[in-house]
């Protein structure tokens, strides 16, 4: 029996994560430090409703509980609300459904969840990929924005942090399939600034981090407060598992 | 009726209020004795025997956890994601309790899948328990529909998406598929009126099934009593003069004590997902149901929650190439049964007949509605396992060494069909899900046969236990 139960339990290990598409660039690992920085996700936060919001909504996220992260209802109606919504009041975006149509071919996503939802096993964790793309847009004059991503070939959605990050441009080599030598491969190389933008790239990918910490707090806002509950919830029941074992043997002793 | 009591005079106000509800609703006393106090179960029970007091523990949770969360969800379309994040977010405590329903519905399975697997290797389904155990697959039944209809609820893509492959999977059933399919939907796509009548079956039609499955199982349970690790029945020798089995203790307090023990580990396994991973990689909580549901966007991977994913696996398998396989495999079946039968007269040739006009229907129809009969029947094949299993002894402690081996394979290989059906598919992974598909329905189709075979070990006359 001991056999079949070790044997189980090295084929879970075979299992790994679910819903691993793969394929793809791989995508780099998210700064995971920033979830407990305040300074960052309020850097996050301004980032978001300046850049994020004027064309996705975050529908779900009242504009309140910011105060989760630092801020007082003041600092949030002041500074980050820009659509005149009041303070207890959803992430709603002043862009029209229909034009978004027109314009991108097709309505931008609600950012409440993304950083969740956008999870993939193999490739890493939502954030991650987020992360990821936000850093990879590069210049495309065959792609009707002018704009591709590397995350997210063939993006509907020109790169709204250019100013910051500069223009770069890809740079791609064909080279042959190892599997199949009748195959090219288009082998992505690295990335070559053609113009400056106002932040360095360490700068950049900075504002990137902590935009990318603000939309994984705000994917669960209650993440912390969950883990910090779950440590006294396990602390409780192991104290509790240590009572019913000693019952337990108390009562047992009696059975021959 | 029993005599009407009288509590001694200047007795304490708890005795009076217990001799008057004695008089007053004896069954109360008598159900205590006969399920608690009284019902007397083997002092051999191990580990596996945790399992079924779990599965009741997280009905439980999933009942209570269940009536709050309908409290805040609101069942249309437009409204259920949200409604789903508002107790996500704005609900004091929403997060915990939904996190303990999602987790809750995994552990379930877990908890079942254990508990089954514990009766077949212990042979508990055997008679006198058939109906324990009729009950039991009927209560595992039940549960895959609520599971199934509650993961459309928060309305996300998985969600959606799951639900519209699933039930276009009746849609090939022939002649009454498509309406079947237009009647469980309530609509030709999944929409607003499906979201609303699983609702409806998911937290009344469903419970209320389940929870009357769940007291026959246990009432059935205590009239022929619990079966242990040996397969020695308790009740074939009794303490001298009573009727109380040698090898039996009262289940309160030996076992509530026991299983306080297995309820607090198993509180802290399911804990530490609830509040350090609730997604669980992904596999209790899809990444891609954190999007709404989207009729004009379709994933590109779907997969069922892996708790169906085994049975998933082997409707997949079921391609043109097996049906020619299971064919074959019918028509010498047949052939088998003409020559080696034993029928008598006309009836020689029935075994034949029957084979061909089987293998006619399954070319005749598509491959992909013998593949939902594949799955169906899986499930289905459970409920006659007492009677195809031959064995002369119950548990495995006795059985050919062998026999081991085999479920040990039987269980690997229901766990790789599981990984194989949450994975997109694939060349390979269609071939190992059809060996393993042949498998298991080899398993229980020829136990009538292999069961019997093999060198038995000599059953005890008495339980084996050692003092802890």
């Amino acid at each position: 029996m001991k056999k079949i139960i070790l044997s189980l339990l090295a084929a879970l290990a075979f299992i790994g994560p679910a819903q691993a598409a793969g394929g793809g660039q791989p995508w780099d690992k998210f700064p995971t430090e920033r979830l407990t920085d305040m300074a960052a996700l309020q850097n996050g936060a301004k980032l978001f409703s300046n850049y994020c919001l004027n064309c996705h909504a975050a529908a779900f996220m009242r504009y309140n509980r910011l105060q989760d992260i630092g801020l007082t209802e003041e600092q949030i109606s002041k500074n980050l609300i820009f659509t005149g919504a009041k303070v207890g009041e959803t992430m709603k975006t002043a862009l029209d459904a229909k034009d978004a149509k027109v314009w991108f071919g097709a309505e931008p996503p609600d950012l409440t969840l993304i950083a969740r939802s956008r999870a993939d096993g193999a490739k890493g964790s939502g954030a991650d990929y987020v992360y990821t793309y936000l850093r990879t847009y590069y210049r495309d004059e065959t792609k009707p924005t002018g704009w591709n991503n590397l995350a997210f070939p063939n993006i509907g959605m020109p790169h709204v942090l250019w100013e910051l990050q500069g223009q770069q441009r890809a740079v791609f080599a064909e080279e042959k399939d190892p599997h199949d030598p009748a195959k090219l491969l288009h082998v992505f190389k690295g990335f070559e600034q053609i113009t400056p933008g106002k932040m360095s790239r360490a700068e950049y990918d900075n504002a990137v981090a902590d935009l990318v910490g603000y939309l994984q707090w705000m994917a669960e806002p209650n993440q912390a407060q969950r883990v910090r509950l779950g440590v006294w919830v396990l602390l409780f029941l192991a104290v509790f598992t240590v009572i019913a074992w000693r019952l337990n043997a108390a009562f047992w002793k009696d059975i021959k | 009726m029993a005599e009407f009591k009288e509590a001694p005079a200047g007795s304490s106000a708890l005795t009076q209020t217990t001799v008057w509800l004695e008089n007053r609703f004896p069954t109360l006393f008598s159900a205590y004795k006969v399920h608690l106090s009284e019902y007397y179960a083997p002092k051999n029970m191990n580990f596996w025997y945790f399992f079924g007091s779990l599965s009741l523990l997280v009905l439980v949770l999933q009942i209570v956890t269940g009536i709050f969360l309908v409290m805040h969800y609101k069942p249309d379309a437009a409204k259920a994601f949200e409604s789903v994040e508002y107790i996500m977010r704005d609900v004091p405590w929403g997060w915990l309790v939904r996190y303990m329903h999602s987790t809750g519905a995994s552990a379930f399975f877990v908890m079942v899948y254990m508990h089954m697997w514990r009766g077949m290797i212990y042979g508990s389904y055997r008679k006198p328990r058939e109906l324990v155990w009729i009950f039991g697959v009927a209560i595992f039944l039940c549960l895959m529909g609520e599971a199934f209809m509650g993961y459309l609820l928060p309305w996300g893509q998985m969600s959606y998406w799951g639900a519209q492959v699933i039930i276009n999977l009746f849609a090939a059933i022939p002649f009454i598929g498509p309406d079947l399919a237009l009647l469980l939907r309530g609509d030709f796509v999944v929409g607003d009126a499906t979201l609303n009548r699983f609702f409806s079956f998911h937290v009344i039609a469903i419970p209320l099934i389940l929870i009357g499955l769940v007291v026959a199982h246990l009432l059935a349970l205590h009239d022929v009593g619990s079966n242990n690790p040996d397969g020695v029945e308790i009740k074939a020798k009794k303490v001298p003069g009573t009727s109380i089995p040698l090898d039996g203790i009262p289940f309160h307090p030996y076992y509530t004590v026991h299983d306080i023990v297995g309820v607090a580990v198993f509180l802290m396994v399911f804990s530490a997902v609830v509040f350090f991973a609730p997604e669980l990689g992904g596999y209790f909580l899809e990444y891609n149901n954190f999007i709404p549901a989207d009729p004009l966007k379709t994933p590109l991977h779907i997969a069922p929650v892996w708790y169906f994913t085994p049975f998933y696996s082997m409707l997949r398998a079921v391609t043109d190439d097996m049906v020619n396989v299971l064919v074959g495999i019918t028509l010498v079946a047949g052939i088998l049964g003409f020559l080696k039968g034993g029928f008598k007269g006309i009836w020689r040739f029935a075994p034949l007949v029957g084979a061909v006009v089987v293998a006619a229907l399954m070319k005749t129809f598509d491959a992909k509605f013998w593949g939902v009969v594949v799955m169906g029947v899986a499930v289905m094949i459970l409920f006659p396992l007492p009677w195809l299993d031959r064995s002369p002894v119950k548990s495995i402690r006795y059985r050919p060494s062998w026999n081991k081996v085999l479920y040990g394979i039987f269980i690997i290989n229901f766990v790789v069909l599981g990984y194989l059906g949450v994975k997109p598919p694939s060349d390979v992974g269609t071939l190992v899900s059809q060996a393993g598909t042949l498998f298991y329905f080899g398993f229980f189709l020829l136990m009538p046969w292999w069961s019997r075979i093999g060198e038995f070990k000599p059953v005890p006359d008495r339980v084996v236990f050692k003092a802890h």
